[in-house]
């Protein structure tokens, strides 16, 4: 068995120890994102999710004879904007063909996708692993349908299909095989995810089903030639896709070395098990007969409609991040964590507008992000608004209250609402900075404890205690700077 | 062009065509025919020639995206031979 074999340290942390030596793992993605979009990509049923079954259904997509396809040119837009925001050859013309084979959830007894001549071209998605920044190529996007959706526990005999999701518009981006580990595959479908949601282009979301991954993975020795490929289906959240690859390299990895060759097939994660398992019932369908949709004319547009689109395209998360750590002053950390989803960065911009950009994005990241995940919210279900923390931030950044009183200020605008500014008017909760006030602080807790007076002159650390003791009297509103200096001259410190 | 019976029964697979041994014989010489009827287009060159793709000049019609459509799970779902609750139901396939 090869596990009882040693294995060395690999000399990168790039590449997996085997017995034999060490491994290169080789990932290349096709990542499926429905395209944002009211009604499907050549019907006029609604893509609305969860729905009764059947009823986002037209004649069209049931596949009902003489029913003909028209495109839905928002669709096509949509993936214009994307193959922009990848930075990627945007096709004048391309072709839509038919991809043939049998499944019940799939009507038309094919797929209407894009084959030799896909809408969009070869792009790149840079992204950043372990302080590294790499560029990850794309080889390709084209439209496409989806099929229908097959339930399978509804009955020990029969499978129930839904058709609600036939039809519907899919980009299929499809990356070259530049990806060296799981990490860097989990760090691409993140960053390809935040790019097709700032551009609002589909939104993304996994769980739906929405945005799902093939991962094609093979394995060889540092610069031998490429190994055969199995292709995992359907990977549905950034977790899986790294669980996956782990698996399968190290599958791959033991019967090579136990002296076995990989056969190229398509493979299944079980999420349960953590594992992959053949699926060879689809190996003979994959003979697809492609061949030119003849009830499709190619789609074509000019250069000045790309153009236009272009000229409204959002700004994308690398040129966001660069922005704020120049604007804002912010560490590459800060920017990363803020625009990591736009409505995030929206958020703390309104905040960080016309104010101390640091103090801004300490608030934002520290304080609301950290109450937004305890409690399960999303930003935009943020009891406190952009404008109202932005108003914290100007009690703190003038002064008028203390770092401490402004989490407890936090607390009360989370809880309660209202106007920052008013709470601390009307709840006495402003900063003591006059002299005058903490003086008589101190000269009472003096005149109430001479004994502890005695000790801090021999032990200057006392310091601490009288500090704490003026604050308490004060409901922590005393300048602790303030309270601190009078503290040491009154003490003769 | 000679189609083997092999390719017969395959093509007839993808198709979810059922074939008899009878009717196989009868296709490969059928489909060897045919092919080598079409066969013959080969001795024009078009090389240089965009494939056609319309016969007068039209573009590709686009709809605007609206919801126009839909909403009629009885009618969808009353030529199929079992259904329950607007499910169409099929002989189990599961992979």
């Amino acid at each position: 068995m090869s596990s009882q074999k040693v294995a060395e340290k690999p000399k990168s942390k790039n590449l997996i120890a085997g017995a034999t030596g060490d491994w290169e793992v080789i990932i290349g993605m096709e990542v499926h994102a429905q395209v944002a979009s009211k009604s499907k990509l050549f019907s006029g049923a609604s893509t609305g999710f969860g729905a009764e079954p059947n009823s986002h259904v037209s004649l069209v997509d049931a596949a009902m004879p003489g029913m003909l396809p028209v495109i839905n040119r928002e669709c096509v837009a949509q993936a214009i904007r994307t193959g922009l925001g990848l930075k990627a050859q945007v096709n004048l013309k391309s072709v839509f063909d038919r991809k043939n084979y049998f499944y019940p959830d799939l009507p038309q007894g094919y797929q209407i996708s894009q084959y030799k001549q896909p809408i969009v071209g070869e792009g790149e998605v840079e992204i950043d692993v372990d302080g590294e920044t790499l560029k990850v190529g794309i080889e390709r996007l084209h439209l496409e349908q989806d099929a229908g959706k097959s339930l399978h526990d509804q009955h020990p005999d029969y499978s129930y299909v839904d058709l609600n999701r036939s039809g519907v518009a899919l980009m299929e981006i499809v990356s070259k095989p530049d990806l060296r580990s799981s990490k860097q595959a989990q760090a691409y479908v993140t960053k390809l995810r935040t790019i097709l949601r700032y551009l609002g282009t589909s939104d993304g979301d996994m769980e739906k089903g929405n945005l799902r991954a093939d991962v094609n993975v093979s394995v060889r020795k540092p610069g031998a030639k490429l190994g055969t490929r199995c292709e995992i289906k359907n990977v549905n959240s950034i977790r899986f896709i790294g669980q996956a690859i782990e698996y399968e390299a190290r599958r791959q990895i033991d019967i090579i070395e136990d002296g076995g060759t990989i056969d190229q097939e398509t493979r299944l994660f079980d999420s349960a098990k953590g594992e992959t398992r053949s699926m060879r019932s689809k190996e003979e369908a994959h003979d697809y007969r492609y061949f030119p949709d003849p009830d499709l004319l190619p789609l074509e547009y000019t250069q000045s409609y790309v153009d236009e689109l272009k000229a409204v395209l959002p700004e994308l998360p690398d040129e966001k991040r660069a922005r704020f750590m120049k604007s804002f002053r912010l560490s590459g950390y800060d920017a990363d964590v803020l625009v990591a989803e736009r409505s995030s960065a929206d958020y703390f911009e309104t905040v960080a507008k016309g104010r101390d950009g640091k103090l801004a994005a300490n608030w934002v990241i520290n304080e609301l992000f950290g109450r937004l995940n305890k409690e399960g919210k999303a930003i935009e279900e943020s009891p406190v608004s952009a404008a109202q923390l932005g108003g914290i931030v100007d009690l703190i950044g003038s002064n008028a209250i203390s770092g401490k009183i402004a989490k407890d200020l936090f607390e009360i605008v989370w809880t309660e609402g209202g106007d920052p500014a008013d709470i601390v008017e009307k709840r006495g909760m402003k900063q003591v900075t006059d002299t005058g006030a903490i003086e008589k602080a101190v000269d009472a807790i003096i005149t109430a404890n001479p004994e502890k007076v005695e000790q801090a002159k021999a032990k200057p650390s006392m310091l601490g205690w009288f500090v704490g003791q003026v604050m308490k009297s004060t409901g922590g509103k005393a300048n602790p700077a303030a309270v601190n200096e009078i503290l040491k001259a009154k003490l003769g410190l | 062009m000679q189609v083997d019976e092999a390719t017969v029964r395959r093509i007839a697979r993808l198709a979810r065509i059922k074939v008899s041994d009878e009717e196989a014989k009868g296709l490969e010489k059928e489909l060897s025919g045919i092919l080598d009827w079409v066969k013959q287009l080969d001795e024009v060159d078009t090389s240089s020639v965009e494939p056609m793709t319309r016969v007068v000049d039209q573009k590709l019609k686009m709809r605007d995206d609206v919801v126009t459509d839909g909403d009629i799970a009885d009618q969808i779902t009353a030529n199929a031979p079992m259904s329950e609750d607007h499910f169409f139901v099929v002989p189990k396939v599961v992979e």
